[in-house]
């Protein structure tokens, strides 16, 4: 689990920060509510976490408040990886 | 009834969300021609107030002006109000193929399609020609319409951090195994102001093979040196593959919109996008003021020069007054005020002292950056200028902002 959070951290930090942002984004950092990722740029992360862990997220269950943070985010992952 | 108590309710309270969210969009009615002086009625019921304008898109000051106004009129006698008709049918009139055509030169285009507006240019374009084998890939600061428009495509989409363009190569190298990849930015970006680097993209588009779509709306008849876009700009027109672009704005400031381009991709949209088969066009009149707009600013550059030096002596006023201003060079100028209360009263106190701008924040613009965003015309005087910036700094006083960075006010008010 560490290691998936970790991961899915380290994709937020280079796909959604800029070098000079000064952000720092933990895994209970909100990502949708804060404004560092928005509900259009989400898909980005939600095609890194389906194709990196083989799933498919149902739009009705990869929701603005699923994606919020990385906890969050690696729940979903978890329940579909059974 | 219908219209139950209880339904009545659930809207009511959505309502006052939007309120408690501080986003309650307010009545302003504007008693007078759009213009650098208006009178505002504002709140609703109040007495009309004489303000200067700092918040229109009429960027080259030609909402009000006497030639579009006869020409208008010129196109009510002779083409008469309204069409009754979609396009398709029998609601082309000669004027909207003069107006097509005059668009296609001016933006240096092969051909152009109108739209009701620009929303239904951007609703409908991506959708007429791109399919699920296709990628869209965006700038992510790109104006809410194109957003809703790729949503509406069953193309794949993407996006790349705002301007960067080593994240749109690594998207570019990503998505190289559709059959066609589409780069979809803004010219300008309306809340910062700040030009989309074409000249890069276009280079990038050439190596990995994508189009590129530049919706110059706040770009269209003054950027460049002759008005022609943000293409014009950085000297690629002949790179760009599709414009979206409105007449809402610096073009006359009426309404409608259009796609112009390639022919391919310009007659697949007259065959399939939905808002122009589904809609009517301009009205006839609006469609004979967009051609004075476009004969005025081909003859002469003399409105965007004006504005090209209102935008430096403003910009440069306002850095001696201490304002923390995003740099740029367009008329859109960001007064960067970070904390949304403070941004708001200060748009307050500047409308008291007859300035009207508008405070911006999120969810418009990204969190902690709230501004208020001064939006310069020519049809401005240099004394709306002064006035303008006298005003900036007695408010800018009031709260204690001249002369800080971007720390200090945050610092100050948190963000």
């Amino acid at each position: 689990m560490e290691e998936m959070k970790k991961s899915v951290l380290e994709y937020i930090v280079d796909e959604y920060l800029d070098e000079d942002d000064e952000d720092e984004v933990s895994f209970d950092s909100p990502l949708i509510s804060s404004g560092i990722v928005d509900s259009f740029s989400m898909v980005s992360l939600k095609r890194f976490v389906e194709n990196k862990y083989s799933i498919k997220l149902p739009d009705e269950e990869a929701t603005p408040e699923a994606f919020d943070t990385v906890n969050s985010i690696c729940d979903l992952i978890n329940k579909h990886l059974g | 009834m219908a219209f139950s108590n209880n339904t009545r309710a659930l809207f009511a309270d959505e309502i006052e969300k939007i309120k408690d969210d501080g986003l309650y969009k307010e009545k302003r009615f504007i008693c007078s021609e759009q213009d650098a002086e208006i009178e505002v009625e504002y709140p609703e019921g109040a007495a009309h107030k004489k303000v200067l304008n700092f918040c229109a898109n009429n960027y080259l000051g030609l909402s009000s002006h006497p030639d579009v106004i006869q020409a208008a009129h010129e196109g009510l006698d002779t083409r008469g109000y309204g069409m009754s008709s979609v396009r398709f049918i029998c609601g082309t009139q000669d004027i909207h193929r003069e107006l097509q055509k005059k668009v296609s030169a001016f933006l240096g285009m092969e051909d152009t399609l109108l739209f009701p507006s620009c929303m239904d240019a951007n609703s409908g374009v991506f959708e007429a020609l791109l399919g699920q084998d296709d990628v869209i890939i965006a700038d992510r600061l790109i104006h809410a319409s194109l957003v809703d428009g790729i949503r509406l495509c069953s193309a794949e989409y993407d996006t790349f951090k705002h301007m960067n363009m080593k994240h749109l190569k690594k998207k570019l190298e990503l998505h190289q195994n559709k059959r066609t990849r589409l780069v979809v930015t803004d010219g300008v970006f309306s809340m910062d102001g700040d030009l989309a680097p074409l000249d890069e993209m276009v280079a990038l588009c050439n190596e990995y093979d994508a189009m590129i779509l530049v919706d110059d709306s706040h770009a269209s008849g003054f950027i460049g040196k002759t008005g022609r876009g943000t293409h014009e700009h950085y000297d690629v027109i002949d790179g760009i593959d599709l414009i979206t672009t409105t007449f809402g704005k610096g073009l006359g400031g009426a309404s409608g919109g259009c796609v112009s381009g390639r022919s391919e991709l310009i007659e697949l949209c007259r065959q399939k996008a939905r808002p122009y088969l589904f809609s009517n066009s301009l009205a006839p009149p609006i469609v004979s003021g967009s051609i004075k707009v476009l004969d005025l600013i081909s003859k002469s550059t003399e409105r965007r020069d004006k504005l090209e030096r209102n935008t430096k002596y403003f910009r440069e006023k306002m850095e001696e007054a201490g304002l923390n201003m995003r740099p740029g060079e367009t008329p859109i100028v960001p007064v960067m005020l970070y904390n949304a209360k403070l941004a708001n009263d200060m748009a307050r106190d500047m409308y008291a002292e007859g300035i009207y701008v508008i405070g911006f924040c999120f969810p418009v613009v990204p969190a902690g950056k709230a501004r208020i965003r001064v939006q310069l015309s020519a049809a401005h005087e240099k004394a709306h200028l002064d006035k303008c910036v006298e005003a900036f700094k007695k408010i800018g006083a009031k709260y204690g902002i001249l002369g800080m960075d971007k720390k200090e006010i945050i610092e100050k008010y948190g963000n």
